[in-house]
């Protein structure tokens, strides 16, 4: 399945894989939640193709519309209606729909059989607009900020949940602001900024970009990094950003690993806090969408010269 | 209870057309029912208005027993509430929760939609009816004329009605909505020739209003149920206009988020 959407204002240009969960992220008003009701049918693209499941979502939404699960991030379920009520109703609207019973028991909601929508909490009224999202035995769902307003113990529910969707064959299409969640769920990461794509691929390519993976570790303060970089690949750096605590970077290995822990015994050095790690989502979120702490964007601030 | 694993494997369909409009059909009508509000529109009202204008004389009705006079108005404004108002108000607020935006991305059309709801509207309107005139029957009412007259006078207010409760909440927020179609209601119901018949009115207020579609239910329904005459051709053909006017603007103005 591939779509590329393309908006008038900017250009939003990827594809998701099939069966993988692609996380959306982006700050407020990146144009996450614009990029999925486009791919939904909810607004035209006014220039460019989106293709979703090989269909035009507004001139053959009525073959989408059977293939496609939704979860809005607002709204969707009628005020009044009952516990799973309109969750068994959608079920009518699908020609295999999904048992309600065994739904409603995975997410949760078997506590709430008469309890109207709108006295619902935050993290309940999300669950009952995914399982309307699923209802259906849908190909492909968008789910939009899934998890937002629900507690940790059903966040790691509806992860669970996600993460047997992509098993059971299921395409997910999330936004998050959340980057643990796009972390350790998504097989793909598009990050929006300004309605485009800066970054798209595996978590794992987007955080071992640039320097890659990273050794810390903390001991007494000024060793002589100097000896300690002879024992090292020529290719690693050495630095003591805060004293006594210290900080490899280059191509970090099993090797260097051990290099390092057998100059620190020869030294009589004892290692506190070893650990080694990349950039982390979050850091390239940050980085990549740093300028949006400042109302003007580029554009504006050209013509005010 | 355990079950066994649920699995999600994908078997995307529609259901049947005729599954899926019966399905949103009685959810309309249970939803509809379930509100506090709207029951106390379409049912409560209609029947207090039934017992204290046919009991009272706090307005002149003219000649004839009062119940005869007010039964055929009251059906007029059950129509009015259900179709109009109580319609108006329940779509305004579902584009505002984007329940009809999610359902728009469901396997049902958007016509299904629209033929749904007014499947549900004519449901709770055959409810209105069976209780109205049980009312009126027990309090004396001796209805004359064609009772399929009277249904098809009362399916085209429908129609009427119903094009301009959409037209109304596809473009107004929901607060206003519910402000205007509970302005408009209360309006008609005291001047639109509903239940106070046009020649209790001011002449000149009655030649205007005769060309509202509340009136023309309202006169036809007496033309009907209490003179006995046959169809009122002049009625059905003002509310026939007002229906293809209010569906022609409601088609092209209507605004689903």
């Amino acid at each position: 399945m591939t779509y590329a959407g393309r908006r008038a204002v900017d250009g939003a240009t990827f594809t998701v894989a099939v069966a993988g969960v692609t996380a959306v992220l982006g700050p407020n008003g990146a144009g996450k939640t614009t990029t999925l009701e486009t791919c939904e049918g909810f607004r035209p693209a006014q220039s460019g193709t989106v293709r979703v499941l090989g269909l035009d979502p507004r001139r053959d939404a009525a073959a989408l519309h059977a293939q496609v699960g939704v979860m809005l991030q607002d709204g969707g379920i009628p005020s009044g209606s009952r516990g799973v009520e309109f969750i068994e109703h959608l079920s009518r609207l699908y020609a295999d729909p999904l048992p309600i019973g065994p739904l409603a028991e995975r997410l949760g909601l078997t506590s709430l059989p008469r309890t109207s929508y709108r006295r619902m909490s935050g993290g309940e009224q999300q669950r009952v607009k995914l399982a309307c999202a699923l209802v259906g035995r849908p190909r492909l769902v968008f789910l939009d900020e899934p998890t937002a307003g629900m507690d940790p113990h059903i966040r790691v529910v509806v992860w669970d949940l996600i993460t047997q969707l992509r098993a059971d064959g299921v395409t997910v299409v999330l936004s998050t602001h959340l980057m643990d969640e796009a972390e350790s769920l998504a097989d793909q990461v598009v990050i929006l900024h300004r309605g485009r794509v800066v970054a798209d691929g595996t978590p794992q390519a987007l955080t071992t970009d640039g320097d890659g993976e990273r050794l810390h570790f903390g001991g007494p303060a000024h060793l002589d990094l100097g000896g300690l970089l002879t024992a090292l690949p020529a290719d690693c750096t050495a630095a003591e950003p805060v004293p006594g605590s210290y900080r490899i970077t280059g191509d970090i290995g099993p090797q260097v690993l051990a290099t390092v822990t057998a100059w620190c015994a020869q030294h009589g050095v004892l290692i506190r806090d070893l650990r080694v790690d990349r950039r982390s989502l979050q850091d390239v979120f940050l980085e990549l969408t740093a300028e949006s702490a400042h109302p003007e964007s580029p554009s504006d601030a050209e013509t005010t010269t | 209870m355990s079950t066994q694993p649920l699995s999600h494997r994908p078997a995307p369909g529609s259901a049947s057309v005729p599954r899926m409009l019966r399905a949103q059909s009685l959810l309309e009508v249970r939803l509809l029912l379930r509100n506090g509000e709207q029951v106390l529109l379409t049912l409560i009202i209609p029947v207090v208005l039934l017992v204290a204008l046919s009991s009272v004389g706090i307005v002149d009705l003219g000649n004839g027993p009062r119940i005869d006079v007010v039964a055929p108005g009251v059906l007029a404004l059950a129509v009015m509430s259900t179709a109009f108002t109580g319609q108006a108000i329940a779509t305004a607020y579902d584009r505002r929760y984007g329940v009809l935006k999610l359902l728009g991305a469901t396997p049902l059309p958007r016509w299904g939609l629209v033929f749904s709801r007014t499947i549900a509207v004519l449901l709770v309107e055959v409810v209105q009816v069976v209780l109205l005139v049980a009312v009126a029957l027990l309090l004396g009412w001796s209805p004359q004329g064609s009772p399929l007259a009277a249904g098809l006078l009362l399916l085209a207010g429908t129609a009427a009605f119903s094009g301009l409760g959409l037209a109304l909440a596809g473009v107004l927020r929901a607060e206003a909505t519910l402000a205007v179609a509970n302005g408009i209601y209360l309006l008609l119901l005291l001047g639109g020739g509903v239940v106070i018949p046009l020649d209790q009115l001011p002449s000149g207020l009655a030649s205007v209003v005769a060309w509202l579609p509340s009136a023309a239910l309202g006169e036809g329904l007496r033309d009907v149920l209490l003179a006995g005459l046959g169809l009122p051709w002049a009625a059905l053909g003002v509310l026939i206009a007002w229906a293809a006017l209010a569906v022609a603007v409601a088609s092209r103005t209507f605004r689903w988020e």
